[in-house]
């Protein structure tokens, strides 16, 4: 049952085949069986997750079900769940209860899916390997030696070692793409503004956004249907109309134009990574699409952009977290300022202390011109890279990462080097584009991503030319043998 | 290049206390992130509109009316410390 599909499921419990309790009670198991190998669940809701998975089972006996109704996911711990703890992978926010739900959360509510559980994430969605949070690291069930990725490494660990079908994640500089990659899953990042960020705990408000995590790309099209569209209450959120994400899945490729930026494949790419991805880009050929060498000049730029534009926006973010109203608050304080600095000092972690930090002196007076905006010129300049080429291509493919997963404690003591693993990612948030990432081979056992990127809102383009791809290949059936049982 | 008086100025604008053990690794690593993100500043960028929103929108306004409804048993029941509807902080004024 653990290596059905969100698809396959919604079919049987439309069916009659299986009812959600029965399907809800057997992943509850499954995460108690297995979790305590990876640790990707911060908080499993079990209790909760039976009672809603007997409403769901109610709901499909009368026949006022949808795809969704009865099917359990987890949810990364930066969504506000009302009455369940919201930690965000931090001390601060440890006995954090959210007096709210998330727009996501609401929407998967109204859909009828059964929340498992809130998953485990690098601190406030800072780091790219999950050693950050506060709750330790998550294990990559690939080889549990390796990292899971980051941010939304429980997430990604969570379906690799089939503790749920189907997850949320969060993605500010590839926090899906990446994790993905290295879990060997279909992670999709729509474009900014795609889906409501209300009640997603903040972390850099102009680049954040939120999307599904799935083995395909077909369950990844029945989680987007959910989570997009216009939300009043996120003044970021997109006005626009919602297509039907999965009518198009099997539209032909033919004549389909893909460019390949040259920056994507320069020094600093594993060789053998390159080598699982050109024969990727072959498949996708044999298909019928076209292969167009394009140039994205101001790649080099996205990262060094990226660490002003993220730090600035999370400092003003995190400044809420005052040890007042919620969250984490210091012993004994003696006087004000010794509540907010120990309070902070004492909540936050090494990681999100530096980003603090980074952010506040870019931002502190006489320095604001030389680093946020200049940056966000920069941010202009790579957005611009990105539209020239879309006027060429339908697509731009590449690899999601330079390696596959790396072994705990590799990047630690350099966070100059940790940033710089999330060189593929970043640019798409800086220019606010959907992409996703779609497994497509291995290399010593271990997997790699295909990154796949559309133009403003083709996240339909983007699902059909991953889903036609998961037609021909099986990258995105296989599973970590250890949990297979 | 940063120094300990920067990482004390910085520290103490962002309302973190920073143990005097980290002071050093904390000089080190914004150092090291400074000097990467100075690549920066070799592009020309003079003519260069800055990008605040990846789609260019602009601010949503709505009515000026009354759309929350009172929930403060609610927010306050999730604070450190709270005393008949207020918020509680160490004494501010001698």
């Amino acid at each position: 049952m653990h290596n059905k599909t969100v698809s396959e499921l919604s079919a049987d419990l439309h069916n009659g085949v299986l009812s959600s309790e029965e399907l809800t009670a057997y992943y509850l198991q499954r995460i108690d069986t297995y979790d305590s190998k990876v640790n990707s669940y911060i908080t499993v809701c079990a209790d909760q997750a039976i009672t809603a998975a007997r409403q769901a089972d109610q709901q499909i006996a009368s026949g006022q079900a949808g795809p969704l109704t009865g099917i359990p996911i987890a949810q990364k711990d930066i969504f506000c769940t009302d009455g369940v703890r919201t930690t965000c992978g931090s001390k601060m926010l440890g006995n954090f209860i959210a007096p709210y739900n998330a727009t996501t959360i609401g929407q998967f509510n109204k859909a009828g899916a059964v929340m498992l559980g809130k998953t485990n994430m690098d601190e406030f969605a800072m780091g790219s390997s999950n050693e950050t949070s506060f709750f330790g690291p998550v294990q990559n069930p690939w080889r549990t030696n390796t990292v899971p990725g980051g941010s939304s490494g429980g997430s990604a660990a969570v379906i690799a070692a089939r503790l749920a079908p189907a997850a949320t994640g969060t993605d500010t500089g590839g926090s899906i793409r990446q994790p993905a990659a290295f879990c060997g899953l279909t992670g999709l990042k729509p474009t900014y503004g795609r889906v409501s960020r209300y009640g997603m705990i903040a972390f850099a408000s102009s680049l954040d956004q939120g999307g599904p995590m799935t083995r395909t790309a077909e369950d990844a099209a029945m989680m987007l249907q959910v989570m997009a569209g216009f939300d009043e209450r996120d003044s970021t959120s997109v006005d626009k109309s919602v297509p039907d994400y999965s009518a198009s899945l099997m539209e032909s490729l033919d004549d389909l134009k893909i460019g390949i930026p040259k920056e994507y494949f320069a020094d600093g790419l594993d060789d053998q990574v390159a080598t699982a991805i050109n024969a990727a880009i072959a498949e996708y050929e044999k298909m019928g699409a076209k292969v167009i060498d394009i140039s994205l000049p101001n790649t080099h730029l996205a990262v060094p952009t990226y660490y002003v534009v993220a730090p600035a926006e999370c400092s003003t973010n995190l400044s809420r977290f005052d040890g007042v109203r919620f969250g984490y608050r210091c012993e004994d304080p003696q006087d004000l300022s010794d509540l907010y600095k120990r309070s902070r000092g004492e909540g936050f972690g090494a990681e999100v202390k530096r980003r603090i930090m980074i952010g506040t002196y870019a931002l502190s007076a006489g320095y604001y011109d030389a680093y946020y905006l200049q940056a966000q010129k920069i941010r202009r300049l790579i957005s611009d890279d990105f539209r020239r080429a879309f006027t060429e291509v339908d697509v731009i493919m590449g690899p999601t990462t330079p390696t596959v997963a790396f072994e705990f404690g590799a990047h630690s003591n350099d966070p100059v080097a940790m940033y710089l693993s999330d060189i593929y990612t970043i640019a798409v948030n800086l220019a606010g584009l959907p992409a996703m990432s779609i497994p497509a081979g291995f290399v010593e056992g271990m997997p790699v991503g295909l990154q796949i990127i559309g133009d403003y809102f083709a996240e339909q383009r983007l699902l059909n030319v991953a889903h036609r791809f998961q037609q021909q290949t099986d990258w995105h059936q296989q599973m970590p043998t250890e949990f297979n049982k | 290049m940063l120094e300990k008086t920067d990482i004390e100025r910085i520290a103490h604008l962002a309302r973190l206390q920073i143990a005097d053990a980290d002071v050093d690794d904390y000089v080190r690593n914004l150092s090291d992130i400074l000097g990467f993100v100075e690549q920066m500043d070799d592009v020309d960028t003079s003519k260069v509109e800055p990008m605040a929103h990846p789609l260019d929108a602009t601010q949503r306004l709505r009515q000026d009316v009354v759309t929350e409804t009172d929930q403060r048993e609610k927010f306050q029941a999730i604070a450190p410390q709270t005393e008949a509807g207020l918020y509680l902080v160490p004494k501010v004024i001698e």
